[in-house]
């Protein structure tokens, strides 16, 4: 694919803040608000790392601050939905590729913090863990389910798949969700209150999913006379 | 002829678009820093990135009250001391809170004077005793041990007090008395973490007799040179360095000798995960994580946990005979 393929949005370049809009978008400042928002956490604990800030642990701290922050961007990403057909909201619709992206980001580096400050390319020691510690499986398999997610999350591969295709695809981010709240709850040692309300949260916005489903596949059907005209 | 332009450059001239829709920018532009602000903050506050507990404050409060000491019977020659500011700001001690540096925060509401000890079960003379007067039984020593802690991190630390034995026979227990029961402080106004039943409160912990009249096995007051602070267990703790840390159990109010096995508040909780033994062992794993090997506090690399934490010489007859996994 050539590079020139590649169409730079135009939140990325600031229309409507630096230049002006040439697709006029409604509130132009809240995808690269949020974006800049979204990379707080990460300058934050590079900041507080520089001057050794993050306690005795740091790399644990560091594991955890990333694996939290992943998870309130999954969350999130999951709630765009919701938001729009319970509350008629349509702005979280348009955060929620970049809130899917941040989640996988976070993700990633919750992962290689793991991976390679905490285990230190120990391979022996992470396929043990991964086959062992349910924990740790669960977890992996959430990050192993957002990569292709996120791979595909552009407008080019919605043409690609076909956008029937690519939502099926997109819907195992719901497996993803739950694998990761589960994770984090099998790794907390006792006071399971903080997963337990990530948990729920997720329960809550995927039963809402269902509802709308159930209702559409099983409520009462559109009036007869639409499908007597195509016919 | 060369007149002047009279025309600016027509690179100088501001585009009409955004000529026209300067305001429009500066308010997209302000309202884009407010929406990353707020997103960045709420980012900070679920994330849990705080800024850590006040150490020079938590130092200074240890450096006001040296204790003097008689001499150092054990010592751990090749591995570098844990840090100070670490082994006091690095803390389970879930009645001020779950986090590691909660307990810094937090523990200042204990009150450690007056102080008592109740002794009672399988005793010659149940009694209760003040902390002063029995700080004032044995002289101190100082000894430097590994901490391991079953969440498979640890520490070397340098304690001071006294040994558990001579505690044990000046309390003079009855034949009978198989096994040694140590109780926390319960007092939810001064220990916030007990408003909430995340464990069953107080903390109790045990030994068998025998382990208890060990030599390793100690009564800490002090570390590094001072008094006990309030978040490492003040005025005294349990410190058994062969077997897991949660079995040092801290600010001890009651002790109580008993023919049965005592039921220790972890193994309550989650008796799969946590035994009554507790000793360090690499072949042992946590049923969600592996105990094979450990980051100590302040290095990078992780290094090898080793049976009985190392102290297998001292401690492995205690076991002789009993299978270990079974009494995890």
């Amino acid at each position: 694919m050539a590079v020139t393929n590649i169409r730079i949005p135009g939140w990325m370049r600031l229309e409507g803040i630096l230049t002006p809009q040439r697709r006029k978008e409604p509130w132009p400042w809240l995808k690269p608000g949020v974006f800049f928002g979204s990379l707080v956490p990460l300058v934050g604990l590079a900041v507080r790392a520089s001057q050794g800030e993050l306690g005795a642990n740091p790399i644990a701290q560091a594991e955890n601050e990333l694996g939290l922050t992943a998870l309130v961007f999954l969350v999130a990403s999951l709630a765009c939905t919701p938001a729009k057909r319970l509350l008629g909201w349509t702005w979280p619709m348009r955060l929620r590729r970049q809130l899917g992206l941040s989640a996988f980001f976070y993700a990633l580096l919750h992962f290689l913090t793991y991976l390679v400050l905490d285990q230190f390319f120990d391979w022996e020691a992470m396929l043990a863990d991964i086959a062992e510690r349910p924990f740790i499986t669960v977890g992996f398999a959430a990050l192993v389910i957002m990569v292709p997610i996120a791979i595909t999350s552009t407008n080019g591969w919605i043409r690609r798949l076909g956008f029937v295709r690519w939502q099926r695809l997109h819907q195992l981010v719901y497996l993803a969700g739950i694998l990761a709240a589960i994770h984090f709850f099998w790794r907390v040692k006792i006071d399971v209150n903080q997963p337990l309300t990530y948990a729920a949260i997720v329960g809550v916005l995927l039963a809402v999913r269902a509802a709308f489903w159930a209702r559409k596949r099983y409520g009462p059907k559109p009036a007869p006379r639409a499908q007597a005209v195509r016919r | 002829m060369k007149d002047l332009p009279k025309e600016p450059l027509s690179s100088e001239i501001t585009p009409k678009a955004v000529y026209v829709n300067r305001r429009e920018f500066m308010k997209n532009g302000a309202l884009a820093l407010g929406t990353a602000a707020a997103t960045g903050s709420a980012l900070l506050w679920l994330g849990g990135q705080g800024p850590p507990p006040d150490v020079p404050e938590v130092a200074a409060a240890s450096a006001d009250n040296p204790l003097i000491v008689a001499g150092r019977s054990y010592d751990v020659p090749d591995e570098a001391q844990t840090p100070n500011r670490d082994v006091i700001t690095y803390n389970n001690y879930y009645e001020f809170g779950i986090d590691k540096d909660d307990p810094a925060r937090n523990a200042h509401t204990l009150v450690t004077r007056p102080w008592t000890i109740q002794v009672e079960g399988l005793v010659a003379r149940p009694q209760t005793i003040d902390v002063d007067t029995l700080l004032n039984w044995f002289p101190l020593e100082e000894r430097v041990y590994r901490m391991r802690c079953v969440e498979a991190w640890s520490m070397v630390i340098p304690w001071l007090g006294f040994p558990l034995a001579s505690l044990v026979k000046r309390l003079e227990p009855m034949g009978s008395a198989k096994f040694i029961e140590f109780t926390t402080l319960l007092n939810p106004e001064q220990m916030p973490g007990q408003r909430s039943p995340i464990l069953k409160w107080p903390y109790v912990e045990g030994l068998r007799l025998d382990e208890a009249l060990n030599p390793l096995a100690f009564i800490a007051t002090g570390l590094y040179g001072s008094v006990l602070l309030n978040q490492s267990g003040a005025p005294l703790r349990l410190v058994t360095p062969w077997k897991y840390g949660f079995k040092g159990v801290k600010s001890i109010v009651k002790i109580r000798f008993t023919d049965e096995q005592p039921k220790n508040t972890w193994a309550i909780a989650a008796p799969r995960e946590y035994g009554f033994y507790a000793n360090v062992n690499p072949e042992v794993n946590h049923p969600r994580w592996s105990q094979a090997n450990e980051r100590r506090i302040g290095e990078f690399q992780r290094r090898k946990t080793l049976p009985f934490n190392g102290y297998a010489d001292e401690v492995a007859g205690l076991y002789a005979g009993m299978d270990l996994r079974a009494n995890f």
